[in-house]
């Protein structure tokens, strides 16, 4: 199977937010591929547009069941929220939860004037009412496969597809 | 070998009750986690959901003002509902045993037991009788282990001094009833801190220190010489039966931190006291209230690490 090519989808997607930046506009990327690619994204536009991580750990629908993830990273967000048009990014749109769980946590930053969400790719199989409004290429997959964004030594990206046990 | 009483069948931190017999790597998830909270107090909302729906219930039988109260701000920042007893002024009072009080609480539906109480083990005594689902954190038992603060320690330097593999860190003065240098001792050789030494008079030192992997000093100005980091340790004057100590002037005068004996130390050395503190007794206040001093950093990070320790429990459950 053909994956997509998480390069040409970067260009892209990075062509799509260049109309919406000037004025009160951020980057948050999703930890972990949401932002590596909002940190790409930030260095091939103006350079300028405040950007920030987030990590939905402690927003995480599947605390109970699962507990809390072994590698929780602090969220980084060095500007004011309020008012604030957030360009949301993430490598792979799937069930929408992680997208619930951010929106909650940056609410807890303050009042967005905004949320725009930009992903790589959609894979299909939305358990919540949730769609990007920026998307590189819609990809579908079934659900014991997975897509994982991997970032080389220069710091390239290309997606490898994984089998769930 | 008995399986830990903290750990699952999983291998997961179910309880904390002391850092002795914790693995590197859950000592490293608690603080990497504490690190992330740390972001969270200072948000607009301090808060999270994790703990939401849960019921906290700190069980105090022998006072404390800071801890109880660091932990009840962390439990409400997980959005936990808290109650805190005070239970020498309440039940026991009236004769009502420890385990008739945790059980009572159980059937209120409580979820997680913060406890401290003067009988070294009594945590681990609850923590045997509870029910799978309920998690027990040891807030201070006796002259055993105070593995929150332990940890809070710790994460302090490692704020301060990151690079753990190349510290020389002094505990100074009452380690013979002190909990807090217990737990600290077995944090610090455990996450791989090389040189650990203890200062404090014959009389303030138990039998076996020399058995927990430090050096040594009778000596504070030969002790202090070259270290990154003093932690002092508070004066139990409450603890203390029979003639230890001649008086507070003399420890002052022999183990009390002045700004002259902190100079033997790195110029880039920092001061940790886990409160309360007797001025003039343990510590000068021109050094408690000095540059070198993160002793109210360690309060701030001790919400952090309480949180931490309360959310990594409350996810591992059988």
């Amino acid at each position: 199977m053909q994956l997509p090519d998480a390069e040409l989808l970067l260009a892209m997607l990075a062509e799509k937010i260049r109309p919406l930046l000037g004025g009160h506009v951020a980057l948050v990327g999703i930890h972990s591929g949401g932002a590596w690619i909002a940190e790409r994204l930030h260095a091939m536009l103006d350079g300028e547009v405040p950007h920030g991580t987030l990590d939905i750990s402690f927003y995480r629908d599947d605390f109970e069941q699962r507990g809390l993830h072994p590698q929780v990273k602090p969220s980084h967000i060095p500007f004011d929220v309020e008012g604030c048009h957030i360009i949301l990014i993430d490598d792979v749109l799937y069930t929408g939860r992680t997208i619930r769980g951010a929106m909650n946590e940056l609410f807890d930053y303050g009042r967005p004037a905004k949320i725009t969400l930009a992903v790589l790719v959609d894979r299909g199989g939305r358990e919540m009412p949730v769609e990007a409004q920026i998307v590189g290429t819609v990809f579908e997959l079934p659900p014991h496969q997975s897509l994982e964004l991997l970032r080389d030594d220069a710091g390239k990206f290309s997606f490898k597809l994984h089998e769930n046990p | 070998m008995p399986q830990n009483p903290q750990l699952n069948k999983n291998g997961e931190l179910q309880h904390l009750l002391s850092i002795e017999g914790l693995s590197k790597d859950i000592l490293r998830h608690i603080l990497d986690t504490a690190e992330s909270f740390t972001g969270v107090s200072e948000r607009e909302v301090k808060k999270v959901p994790l703990l939401r729906g849960k019921t906290v219930c700190n069980i105090f039988f022998e006072n404390s003002t800071r801890t109880r109260t660091t932990f009840e701000i962390a439990a409400k920042r997980l959005s936990a509902d808290v109650v805190s007893l005070n239970v020498n002024s309440s039940s026991q009072s009236k004769g009502e045993t420890i385990l008739d009080t945790v059980d009572n609480l159980t059937a209120m539906h409580a979820d997680m037991f913060v406890v401290r109480h003067s009988q070294s083990g009594a945590a681990h005594f609850i923590a045997r009788h509870v029910a799978p689902h309920i998690h027990v954190i040891n807030a201070g038992d006796g002259r055993h282990a105070h593995p929150t603060q332990g940890l809070l320690d710790v994460f302090t330097i490692r704020r301060y001094k990151p690079d753990m593999h190349n510290l020389r860190i002094a505990i100074v003065g009452d380690l013979l009833h002190s909990r807090v240098a217990r737990s600290e001792i077995h944090a610090l050789t455990t996450l791989g801190v090389p040189e650990v030494r203890v200062i404090a008079p014959k009389t303030l030192l138990p039998e076996c220190v020399d058995r927990m992997g430090v050096q040594v000093y009778h000596d504070m100005r030969e002790g202090l010489k070259g270290v990154d980091v003093v932690m002092m340790l508070r004066l139990q004057n409450e603890r203390m039966s029979g003639a230890l100590l001649s008086s507070a002037q003399e420890y002052f005068k022999c183990y009390g931190l002045t700004q002259e004996k902190l100079a033997l130390a790195k110029p880039d050395a920092i001061v940790m006291h886990p409160g309360p503190m007797n001025r003039g007794v343990e510590i000068d206040s021109a050094v408690a209230d000095g540059a070198q001093s993160v002793i109210l950093p360690q309060v701030t990070y001790g919400i952090a690490v309480r949180m931490a320790v309360m959310s990594i429990l409350a996810g591992n459950t059988e």
